[in-house]
């Protein structure tokens, strides 16, 4: 009985694992995101926009290397590390040597040792890992690779650009920094204190806490704290249902200053912020929406939104990634030597449709960019997020944010 | 809730058969046959990482399974005891890659084993003096402690990315580095095969038969001179043994773990798993282990929906099937061995296959409506069983609703036809 | 101290609301013998029911009828689910609950999408009742107190002083014995699991527009329910609300105060160790209680199981 219980398991494999390598023309780009689970909804969102950019970017321009598709294909990691794994292993077995993910700095810690591991085990199969979002600085310091590149500002560099904006603010006196228990969080919140000191040594720091991620069910007691703590303006680093929380509650217990955030917008947040956050929430980000930079990027949200009517570019990003790996295959004159093209990638510059110069910075394989700081609001607004008519304004810019940062990798090259 | 927790208190005949198969060798050699052929038939890496998962599911399985099963004890938490194990199997494989020491790597799980034993002699040392209620929620609040101390206490869990290590660094093994997926195979498949048979042997030792005692009917058992509570730690620790060494194979597997390792999701799923293979059946957790890791990884490939169809599939076993798929298979033993298994073929086909197509008729029309809301504007394309078709024309959404009715129509037609030929099957007497 | 004053009142709002749902749960666990691990699930349920009927009828319509299409659910589940699966004994319900939960996720993804529902407070309420020294009491809040206190004086009225309480009572501890005195104690048990689910129908349709309207929002809430009722001890009401208020007391407090574990650590007499970054203990040192305020239940509820395994207010042992 059990024989036939394996045997009857191993067809199965055999037969969804062998089913999919029939297109083999096509260069494939494995998307490891959740899309089932708590937090599908930003991997939804983000494969979206991965497949959105191939098609509009690449196929219906004809391709690369002189009319090859990409494909992206999407894989469930369920968020967890372990499935990112599998899941991962199948993507190679298919034939897959590009490998985009970017929510959770956890499970990219995971894909980009496990990646470093397989290039040196499996040299004839070796992947790129382009990480589109997870910002946990030490993957391009200690644990930087060669196989690893980061389209998205680190939360170092962010937090460089943003508090470069809220020095010029001569009112605020004293701040408050609240974040999520674990290595993103206590990464923000350490940067934070270090570059508040050095631009504005006047400045308080009067509160300096962790929460529990993902846990905290009602944010009233921490709100209190703040509003009693005089603070003038809240730094957070806070994504998901944390933002959402950790913003209405403060605004409902009555803290009027502005809210320093780094993803506070889209994925319905922005429809649920609505009136109660106009002008307060303020976001770092890479490619300001409003005003857009650029007639070409202006032609592509339109297109994207007639395609997905429900659905919001707010990973601009993402077509970063896609333009630059075109050009690089390009480059490269082929898609198979992932070291060519990853040689080719390193030390790019490429001009983003978004608005700035993008410069992919050898020594740590972290792209360097223009920052933005946007406030929420219904002012001013050509592209809305959420459908709500409330959308992200950006109202200052950081040229080639931290272009010269210091960074502690030491990139072993093949 | 004084009552015990058992499989089925209706029928204890059918619990005794827990402990009583009969220790026969063939079923152990042909599984280490399949195990040993199985990466010949399936070579890719990536069949070998489901397998790995498979087996190393397998074992956490059999050690849950050596409480809920055979001890009657419900635990909410167990996911812990393997984690534990799995950490510190990754914190000594990095100690020996700082300090180069000589240690072979297959010996590893049982250093992870002894941790986790460790740690349950602990817990257990409080939580078994009761089994039911009490026991579940102390091991409930325990799960959660550990699983938030593993973000807070980042020296030893590592914090939310988790630890990781190299699992090469180890002395070479008769030559072998496990620098290869298939290496780590054969070494998973070692473990699971000792480790199955340990569990199998400790649940025919005196212990291993009171456990099956004092989860039926615990005052009988004191009455006999059994301390209860003794025989439940010893139970407990064993499972803390074993779930040990399903965490030191996950350590060499991933060279990685995290908080994922610990928490209440991975607790949940054991029981599902053990559940859905059948809790009164020694070989049960092994097929709800591969059954379930079957639907979460390969068909989380196949569509964003899988969980509802694990969902779906887990209340239609809990309601019509309690035995698990386990106990659905031993139910066709009496058949079989009045030699009248051969006359529920015919049957079975005429109910099943409709049935089986009905279901597959109503996921289609499942992921259709799923394409239809969530689809993107324009891409109308949808592709579902290997063909491509339009979701916004009416014709696919009257084959498949067709489908779906017909298949379900002819099996519940064919249905008494099936429960007849069951009973007869069932009774012994002259063939008919 | 006026800050005490407010964290009192915002803790009576968390216990409050966690009474509503664990008020519920106790009467169906002690009665039933079985751990709801869906009961979360309708109190989402709760929350998106009255998000889509507030869009085309407004809030009020909403707070009284997804209550009522919450509990007719749950009554179904009981009727045509646990009902059946009863006979084979307690860990198939409680694996039917649990499955009952993960598809009840899965398909409330399927209608709404997976994103945050805009479900926001009435506009007649929209608004600042009172401030203490600075800090703004919404009036929602006030609103939130009083729905759950006039809930649990029904509650306590219909169990102790009614006809239909008295049944329900007997049913509890002695079902058979009830049936032969000629009531229909299966409709009973439907009865309560459906006005238990209902209970946590209306927590989901108040605590939506403030806690947020996810499909996580019954995982993030957790098995935090169970602990209450466990600490209060089994079937007893009155342990089921005090054990709400103390959880949502103590981690109220505790998120809104810095105690220090190193403080606490000198306090009684150990030193900070010299070198900290060597020292495997260096992360006891760094806890603070905002940090731990979500795991004290727990904590609280392994210490009462070992050394009163009745809980709080429980008459039997567990």
């Amino acid at each position: 009985m059990k024989k036939f219980t394996k045997l009857g398991a191993a067809s199965a494999l055999s037969l969804i694992i062998g089913a999919s390598a029939a297109f083999a023309e096509n260069i494939k780009i494995a998307f490891i995101d959740p899309l089932s689970g708590p937090f599908a909804s930003t991997g939804t969102n983000g494969s979206h926009q991965f497949e959105f950019a191939a098609d509009y970017m690449v196929n219906q321009k004809g391709g690369v290397l002189g009319g090859t598709n990409f494909e992206v294909v999407s894989f469930d990691n369920k968020m967890s590390p372990k499935e990112s794994l599998i899941q991962l292993q199948v993507a190679i077995d298919q034939g897959i040597r590009y490998v985009v993910q970017g929510n959770s700095s956890g499970v990219a810690n995971a894909i980009t040792e496990a990646v470093e591991k397989h290039n040196k085990r499996n040299p004839d199969s070796r992947v790129l890992f382009l990480n589109y979002a997870a910002v946990d600085p030490a993957l391009t310091n200690d644990k930087c690779n060669f196989w690893h590149f980061r389209f998205d500002a680190n939360a170092d560099i962010k937090m460089d650009a943003l508090t470069d904006v809220m020095a010029q603010d001569e009112t605020m006196k004293k701040v408050y920094i609240i974040g999520q228990d674990y290595s993103f969080g206590k990464a923000v919140a350490a940067s934070a204190v270090e570059n508040l000191s050095a631009k504005r040594p006047d400045v308080e720091i009067v509160g300096n806490e962790l929460h529990p991620i993902g846990k905290v069910k009602d944010f009233t007691p921490y709100s209190r704290k703040i509003v009693a703590s005089g603070a003038d303006a809240i730094i957070t680093g806070n994504w998901g249902a944390d933002m959402l929380g950790l913003g209405k509650s403060v605004i409902e217990n009555g803290f009027d200053g502005p809210i320093y955030t780094y993803y506070a917008a889209g994925s319905g947040m922005t429809a649920a912020f609505g009136e109660s956050a106009k002008g307060r929430v303020r976001l770092i980000s890479q490619g300001g929406i409003n005003p857009i930079a650029t007639e070409e990027a202006r032609a592509t949200y339109k297109a994207f939104k007639e395609k997905y009517p429900d659905g919001n570019i707010d990973q601009s990003r993402i077509f970063n990634v896609i333009g630059m790996l075109k050009t690089a295959i390009e480059a490269a004159g082929t898609a198979d030597d992932v070291v060519a093209v990853a040689n080719e990638l390193e030390g790019m510059e490429y001009d983003s449709m978004w608005g700035g110069k993008l410069f992919m910075r050898p020594q740590d394989h972290q792209l360097i960019q223009d920052m933005n700081v946007g406030v929420h609001t219904d002012e001013n607004i050509e592209f809305d997020y959420d459908n709500s008519g409330y959308g992200v304004l950006t109202e200052s810019t950081v040229e080639m944010a931290a272009m010269d940062s210091p960074t502690t990798c030491k990139m072993k090259r093949p | 809730m004084t009552d015990q927790i058992t499989t089925d208190p209706s029928r204890p005949a059918e619990r005794m058969r827990a402990g009583s198969l009969s220790l026969t060798v063939g079923p152990w050699i042909i599984a280490a046959l399949a195990l040993l052929v199985m990466p010949f038939i399936f070579t890719s890496n990536s069949a070998l990482t489901i397998m790995n998962q498979m087996w190393i599911t397998v074992i956490f399985a059999l050690a849950y399974n050596m409480l809920l099963g055979q001890g009657g004890m419900l635990s909410f938490g167990h996911a812990v005891y393997m984690g534990l194990g799995g950490f510190f199997c990754m914190h000594l494989m990095n100690y020996i890659e700082d300090y180069g020491l000589a240690f072979p790597l297959p010996l590893l799980p049982l250093f992870g084993g002894l941790f986790g034993m460790g740690f349950a002699m602990l817990i257990g040392s409080f939580s078994t003096s009761g089994a039911g209620t009490r026991f579940a929620m102390i091991s409930l609040g325990v799960g959660e402690l550990i699983a938030a101390c593993s973000v807070i206490i980042v020296a030893f869990f590592g914090g939310e990315e988790g630890i990781s290590g190299d699992r090469t660094y180890g002395l070479p093994f008769f030559g072998v580095e496990f620098l290869k997926q298939i290496e780590v195979y054969y070494l998973i498949s070692f473990w699971l095969m000792l480790s199955a048979l340990l569990m199998y042997l400790f649940s025919r030792t005196p212990v291993g038969r009171m456990a099956n005692a004092v989860r039926d009917n615990p005052e009988r058992a004191q009455f006999l001179g059994y301390s209860a509570r003794w025989v439940r730690f010893y139970s407990f620790c064993a499972s803390g043994f074993f779930c040990g060494i399903a965490g030191g194979l996950f350590a060499i597997s991933y060279e990685i773990l995290t908080e994922e390792n610990l928490n209440a999701a991975s607790s949940g799923v054991i029981l599902l798993v053990t559940f859905l293979g059948g809790v009164g059946f020694f070989f049960g957790p092994i097929i709800g282990a591969i059954a379930f890791t079957l639907l979460q990884t390969v068909l989380g490939l196949q569509t964003e929906l899988w969980a509802i169809y694990v969902g779906a599939l887990f209340l239609a076993t809990v309601m019509f099937f309690p035995g698990g798929l386990a106990g659905l298979m031993m139910m066709h033993v009496p058949a079989y061995k009045l030699g009248k298994a051969g006359g529920l073929v015919v049957p079975y086909i005429k109910t099943l296959v409709p049935a089986a197509i009905g279901i597959l008729g109503i996921c289609a029309l499942i992921e259709m409506i799923f394409h239809y809301r969530h689809g993107a504007t324009g891409d109308t394309e949808m592709t579902l069983f290997w063909t491509t078709f339009d979701s916004h024309s009416i014709l696919p959404w009257i084959i498949a609703a067709a489908v779906a009715l017909f298949g379900i129509g002819i099996a519940r037609a064919t249905a008494p036809a099936m429960k007849e030929a069951w009973d007869e099957a069932n009774t012994p007497g002259g063939a008919s | 101290m006026e800050l005490i004053l407010v964290n009192i009142i915002d803790g009576l709002v968390t216990g409050l609301l966690l009474f509503m749902l664990s008020a519920g749960l106790t009467l169906i666990f002690s009665m039933m013998g079985v751990l709801n691990f869906a009961h979360a699930s309708f109190y989402m349920l709760g929350a998106y029911f009255a998000y889509q009927i507030s869009v085309a009828l407004g809030f009020w319509m909403g707070l009284l009828l997804a209550p009522l299409i919450v509990g007719v659910l749950g009554a179904g589940v009981e009727r045509y689910g646990l009902r059946r699966v009863h006979q084979y004994g307690h860990v198939p319900e409680l694996i039917f609950t649990f499955g009952l939960a993960l598809l009840i996720e899965e398909l409330v993804q399927f209608l709404w999408g997976k994103n945050q529902m805009p479900y926001d407070v009435p506009e007649v309420l929209n608004f600042t009742a009172f401030a203490i020294a600075g800090n703004s009491i919404p009036a929602y809040k006030i609103f939130m107190i009083f729905i759950s206190i006039s809930i649990f004086i029904g509650l306590l009225y219909v169990l102790t002083k009614t006809r239909v309480g008295m049944i329900i009572q007997a049913a509890l501890s002695y079902p058979r014995t009830v049936e032969s005195l000629g009531h229909n104690v299966p409709l009973i048990f439907m009865g309560v699991f459906g006005v238990g689910t209902a209970l946590a129908g209306v927590a989901g349709v108040i605590a939506g527009p403030v806690l947020g309207t996810f499909p996580g929002m019954a995982f993030v809430l957790g098995s935090i329910v169970f602990v209450t009722i466990v600490i209060g001890g089994l079937g007893s009401l009155w342990g089921a609300l005090v054990a709400s208020l103390l959880i949502g007391w103590i981690t109220t407090f505790a998120k809104s105060y810095n105690i220090l574990m190193s403080d606490i650590l000198n306090g009684i007499g150990i030193s900070t160790p010299e070198n900290m970054s060597e020292n495997i203990f260096r992360d006891l040192w760094s806890i603070t209680s905002p940090q731990i305020a979500d795991i004290l239940p727990y904590i609280l509820m392994v210490l009462i199981l070992i050394f009163r395994p009745a809980g709080l207010f429980g008459k039997r042992e567990s």
